[in-house]
């Protein structure tokens, strides 16, 4: 019991009648890095959204470190300890990196209510370390990210995520709309997550993806889990096979 | 580790031109070299005339500058632009306020009746608005009730905006109506006037005399030492504390900070009541500079704050801007204003190219922008 982090009994959501995601049944260890795949509509993000506390589950159970949990809000998610890479960058583009990195956790000089003091140098320091052991090289962390390229906005999103990840870290599609370089490094801070022994979900298309970084992946088919795989068992064909149907049937709930 | 140089990406957004290695030069520049250029125009004007526009010219006045001149334009610019320290506020954080000079007139009816004298010239105060215990009462007191007029107000405003969700123009718009019917509610549509000496001594005394411990006076002008010490004031309280932070990060994508755990409602009640306040601030000057209060008082104001600050950099769409820039801004403004006269421009064209400039400074911003995406 104690070296999962994150369990999932009979978690369900639906949206009026559309039953979006039905008897998930999902396990992460410690340390395990694990691929939600599966074709649009299949439920992953949906599934995502229960555990994150974005949106509130139908039907089901969550265990999280231990304990049955029950997140009102992404931000009780957060303060749990799970940290997210949201599809939709949840940037503020005004603000330079350092102020992104801790927005809504700012380090103070002092407290004064709302006109506390910010400590602008820790969190710079703080922020540089981030990057450096994220291995992200961001030119000059005090442009406002307005100004950066796409890839660089989703490294400062995924190095926020990295940086103050400390139980569970979950992406939702974090290379969608990056070109070849940025992947590549992308994927680096995740191979760097692992090394730290961080359990992530990550969902993803990019089965090379999915196959270079993780060490399980667990199939989404219509809303239900059909298929959990250790990545040594298994290939592409294999997968696509479940991600279409072809194999693990319909009504196949396995985990 | 890594492998991958995108420490020498030189690409912007569309793969364009744009060095990220460079700090990205401040817009308060831009509006700086506008100042001064619009300055350098009118000095070149008057000079075609034979006169000056900031230069003293003539053998029997004292002084290198035309101080008289200098003086009504930091005049005109400090009331207005005290309100513009909040207005410019209200904008980084994505919203709008259209009731400060609303504001600005019900404060001024209000204030000025705690701040009345009992006797007047051996008669007592024909101008009389409430009973013989609202007469003569320590300066503080009209301060205090000020501050809390417009605290009040900003807290309706920010309460509607945050709590009920209608757009900020919207709840502003209703403020505005509201808080000019109450202005002249309040004694009838009459004025209110004959302050006390202290109260007078706030916009007309030598504050910057007493900062200074003598060492430097400018009697008269204290609504411009106020204007300027709120500008710094403010400056910092945007740039080194949460609160600007915050101001910034909801202007810029409210959805983001709200996931990053900011309390975004309380935080723009909070913002609309620093505005409220400031307008407050407003209202005491000018009311003190003029030792009368009128129903009327403010009118338009709320639409010169906000030129001011669009002028001054400032993004209508939220998460830009600098307490700098709507300083130059109304500087900018007050120019124009004194310029004109200078060059005895008649007044209905002064307002019609007023609204132009308005109109300029917004796609000028755009254009910025744009240029900025593109590289």
């Amino acid at each position: 019991m104690s070296d999962i982090i994150l369990e999932t009994r009979g978690l369900s959501k639906r949206y009026g009648g559309v039953h979006a995601l039905e008897d998930a049944n999902f396990i992460l260890k410690q340390g395990e890095h694990v691929a939600v795949v599966g074709d649009n509509g299949a439920g992953k993000s949906t599934f995502v959204r229960q555990v994150t506390g974005v949106e509130q589950k139908s039907a089901g159970q969550i265990f999280f470190d231990g304990q049955e949990v029950n997140h009102a809000g992404p931000l009780e998610a957060r303060e749990a300890g799970i940290e997210t890479v949201f599809q939709t960058l949840a940037l503020a583009d005004d603000l330079d990196v350092p102020s992104n990195l801790f927005l809504g956790r700012e380090l103070y000089k002092f407290r004064f209510g709302p006109f506390s003091w910010l400590d602008r140098k820790a969190m710079r320091d703080r922020t540089m370390e981030a990057l450096k052991t994220t291995a992200v090289k961001i030119p000059n962390v005090d442009n406002p990210i307005r100004n950066m390229s796409g890839g660089q906005r989703q490294c400062v999103s995924i190095a926020r995520t990295a940086a103050f990840a400390s139980k569970l870290v979950i992406m939702d599609e974090p290379t969608a709309a990056l070109g070849v370089q940025e992947t590549a490094q992308v994927e680096n801070i995740i191979r760097g997550l692992k090394e730290r022994g961080i359990p992530m979900i990550l969902i993803s298309h990019n089965l090379r993806q999915v196959f270079d970084l993780v060490d399980r992946i667990v199939v989404f088919r219509r809303g239900r889990i059909v298929a959990s795989l250790n990545k040594h068992e298994t290939d592409g064909n294999d997968i696509v096979s479940y991600i279409t149907g072809v194999k693990g049937g319909s009504d196949a709930a396995v985990a | 580790m890594g492998g991958t140089p995108v420490s020498q990406a030189t690409h912007g957004l569309g793969g364009l031109k744009y060095d990220p290695t460079k700090k990205a030069r401040a817009p308060e520049w831009n509006v700086l070299v506008a100042l001064i250029a619009i300055t350098v125009i009118f000095e070149i004007l008057n000079r075609i005339n034979g006169t000056s526009f900031l230069f003293n010219l003539r053998d029997n006045v004292p002084g290198l500058f035309n101080q008289q001149r200098i003086d009504i334009m930091l005049l005109q610019v400090s009331i207005t632009g005290i309100i513009a320290l909040g207005v410019t506020q209200v904008i980084i954080l994505g919203g709008i306020d259209l009731s400060s000079g609303s504001v600005v007139g019900a404060t001024a009816m209000i204030v000025m009746s705690f701040a009345q004298t009992a006797m007047v010239n051996g008669n007592p105060n024909p101008k009389a608005v409430l009973g013989d215990w609202a007469m003569d009462l320590p300066v503080i007191a009209p301060i205090a009730v000020g501050l809390a007029c417009g605290l009040l107000a900003g807290l309706i405003n920010g309460a509607l905006i945050a709590y009920t969700k209608i757009p900020p123009f919207i709840a502003t718009l209703g403020m505005m109506v509201s808080a000019r019917g109450a202005a002249r509610w309040w004694s009838n549509g009459q004025p209110v006037s004959f302050p006390t000496e202290s109260y007078a001594g706030l916009a007309n005394g030598d504050l910057l005399g007493t900062l200074t411990f003598g060492l430097f006076h400018w009697p008269g002008q204290n609504p411009a030492v106020i204007f300027a010490l709120l500008a710094v004031l403010f400056q910092v309280v945007m740039i080194r504390t949460v609160y600007g932070k915050r101001t910034y990060a909801i202007g810029s994508n409210e959805a983001a900070a709200r996931m990053s755990g900011i309390a975004v409602d309380r935080h723009k009640v909070l913002v609309y009541m620093v505005a409220g306040a400031l307008a407050a601030v407003a209202a005491i000057l000018l009311t003190s500079k003029n030792l009368t209060a009128q129903a009327g008082m403010g009118v338009m104001y709320e639409l010169d704050a906000i030129a001011m600050a669009v002028i001054g950099g400032v993004s209508l769409s939220g998460g830009r801007g600098s307490m700098i820039g709507t300083v130059l801004g109304a500087m900018i403004f007050s120019v124009i204003i004194s310029g004109f006269t200078s060059i005895r421009l008649d007044a209905y064209y002064q307002e019609m190219v007023k609204g132009v400039i308005i109109v300029g400074a917004v796609i000028l911003d755009q254009w910025r922008q744009r240029g900025r995406a593109r590289g």
